[in-house]
């Protein structure tokens, strides 16, 4: 469900900065329905990738094989995402506050976690440059906090000050999509609010997987399924071992 | 590769062993695990399984780096446990991100002292890590962060061929290898295969590291796996999800280095270890047909 929304927000022919895991399922999705012309980009260096195996990791060798371009990772991050050539930066996070500020680093405090996480990897500079991005997590108190521990990739901070202010290029987190509802950036302030539920859900279900009040758009959108297709192709055809798919 | 580690490879270097998933020269982590160095500082973006063991071997005391899980699959224990405070030796760290660590080495191989970038507002990385500062552009009074050079006393390079004198050429996902390289005072070279000059001099464009600034060539064919090689062989991903459980308790790291580590001298005894590898991962050819290079 959460890949077919995601591949959704993607249009034909945009030039996308794929993370691994359920983005990297959601980009291959949209390749493969209503965005053929796709260019996933991967910091590993692979620019046009056409994946014939979802990937594993982020270098998989299957990213390079019918590639548009090959670069190395100062050309990934200074010719393309600082030079403002990627349109939609896809992240995921441990943790995702009320503003969208996106927590991969620590659980905890810094100098003695309770949870080490991995770290920034590209997120960090992908939040700041991409012109949007998308953030794709499962709701859970713990994992939506008022406010995160560790900002690795800024969002809209805390409401205050715009992006554009700070000197970040890129919009910042405009969706989160989560497993029961899309969350919005609001225009005026940053704050995410419940902009669209997934069916038979209801607005209390996904309070209870918010550590904030959660505002709502006055006009809840109603989000379709996954249709016969993109189940088909979920399944049989990009995620046949079930990598990233679950349920 | 013993002879290329005792000679360039001391106690209390900073050492980097790069390759973005494709390319980590695991056979040079383990000749240095088994000949006991101490006190290293290592750097790469991302430890992978091979800084993990390093750590758990008690090689480094410090890590520079920018993403530190297991890619595709969760954590690194080994690291988790030094940073967590959950036992083995105590490790120092020094965090980034990849644009960061990109541009470190960046800095490093151009010998400039630090490389500007238009990074890391609203992020709290510059609180963490005090060495990622600001300067202010003297054209246009933009605020710009900086990171300082890296410049490592040995880094060690596996590609898929290079000619005797270690002209060396790498295809598919190439990563900061060429910064990381001329950043070095030393650098080791381990590939695939040797080939003639003529090879090299065929096609020129694939050379990513010149003979000049290389003082070592090791040949070590599958001396990555369980990284890869492209067109030599796959990722082992079943290792790499494997390693989740053999790390996750200090005793089956130690089992694991104690046998596969320690418990061969060599590269091709580690391989002998592990029967079945080119069946399961050899690469298909996909050939590309060559370009012109006549005038």
């Amino acid at each position: 469900m959460m890949a077919s929304v995601a591949a959704r927000e993607l249009a034909d022919g945009e030039v996308v900065f794929v993370g691994i895991g359920l983005p990297n399922l959601a980009c291959n999705l949209a390749r493969a329905t209503h965005a053929p012309r796709l260019v996933l980009i991967y910091e590993s260096g692979a620019v046009g990738a056409v994946p014939e195996r979802l990937p594993v990791s982020i270098g998989d060798p299957a990213l390079v094989t019918g590639s548009l371009m090959v670069c190395g990772m100062a050309d990934v991050f200074q010719l393309l995402l600082q030079n403002g050539r990627v349109e939609v930066g896809f992240l995921g996070g441990a943790q995702v506050d009320r503003y969208g500020n996106i927590n991969t680093t620590v659980i905890g405090a810094y100098a003695r976690p309770t949870v080490r996480l991995p770290g920034s990897g590209g997120a960090a500079e992908i939040a700041i440059h991409a012109q949007r991005t998308l953030v794709v997590s499962k709701l859970s108190p713990r994992a939506f906090p008022e406010r995160v521990d560790f900002i690795t990739s800024p969002g809209h901070l805390s409401g205050g000050v715009p992006r554009s202010q700070l000197g970040m290029p890129g919009a910042g987190p405009v969706k989160v999509i989560t497993d029961k509802a899309v969350l919005e950036a609001d225009e005026a302030t940053g704050e995410l609010v419940l902009a669209a539920l997934y069916p038979g859900v209801n607005a209390s279900e996904v309070q209870a997987g918010v550590g904030w009040p959660l505002r709502c758009r006055p006009r809840l959108g109603r989000i379709d399924p996954p249709t016969t297709t993109e189940l088909r192709l979920l399944r049989d055809v990009l995620d046949p071992k079930r990598l990233h798919l679950r349920g | 590769m013993r002879d290329a580690v005792a000679r360039f490879v001391h106690d209390g270097d900073t050492v980097v062993i790069e390759g973005f998933t494709h390319l980590i020269c695991f056979a040079a982590g383990h000749e240095i695990i088994r000949q006991g160095r101490r006190d290293l500082t290592l750097c790469r973006l991302t430890p992978d399984l091979i800084y993990d063991q390093m750590i758990a071997a008690g090689c480094a005391r410090k890590l520079v780096f920018s993403w530190a899980g297991n890619p595709g699959v969760g954590s690194l224990h080994a690291f988790r446990r030094a940073v967590e405070g959950k036992g083995g030796p105590p490790l120092e760290i020094e965090e980034y991100s990849h644009f960061g660590m990109v541009a470190r080495f960046a800095a490093g191989a151009a010998r400039l002292p630090f490389w500007p970038m238009r990074n890391y507002m609203g992020t709290d990385l510059p609180a963490a890590n005090p060495r990622i500062r600001h300067v202010t552009c003297p054209y246009t009074g933009e605020a710009l962060a900086t990171v300082p050079a890296l410049n490592p006393d040995v880094t060690v390079i596996h590609a898929q061929r290079a000619d005797a004198s270690g002209n060396t050429q790498i295809w598919g996902l190439v990563g900061v290898q060429k910064e990381a390289a001329f950043a070095s005072a030393r650098v080791i070279v381990v590939v695939e295969e040797l080939v003639e000059e003529a090879v090299i001099r065929s096609d020129p464009n694939r050379t990513a590291v010149p003979a000049m600034i290389v003082d070592a060539v090791v040949v070590e064919p599958w001396g990555a796996h369980p990284s890869y090689a492209q067109g030599y062989y796959d990722r082992d991903n079943d290792f790499y999800v494997a390693w989740e459980a053999i790390s996750r308790d200090p005793g089956g790291i130690a089992r694991y280095l104690d046998e596969f580590v320690h418990g061969v001298p060599d590269r091709a005894s580690y391989l002998e270890k592990h029967p079945g590898l080119a069946a399961r991962l050899n690469a298909t050819a996909r050939y590309c047909p060559g370009v012109n290079y006549g005038f």
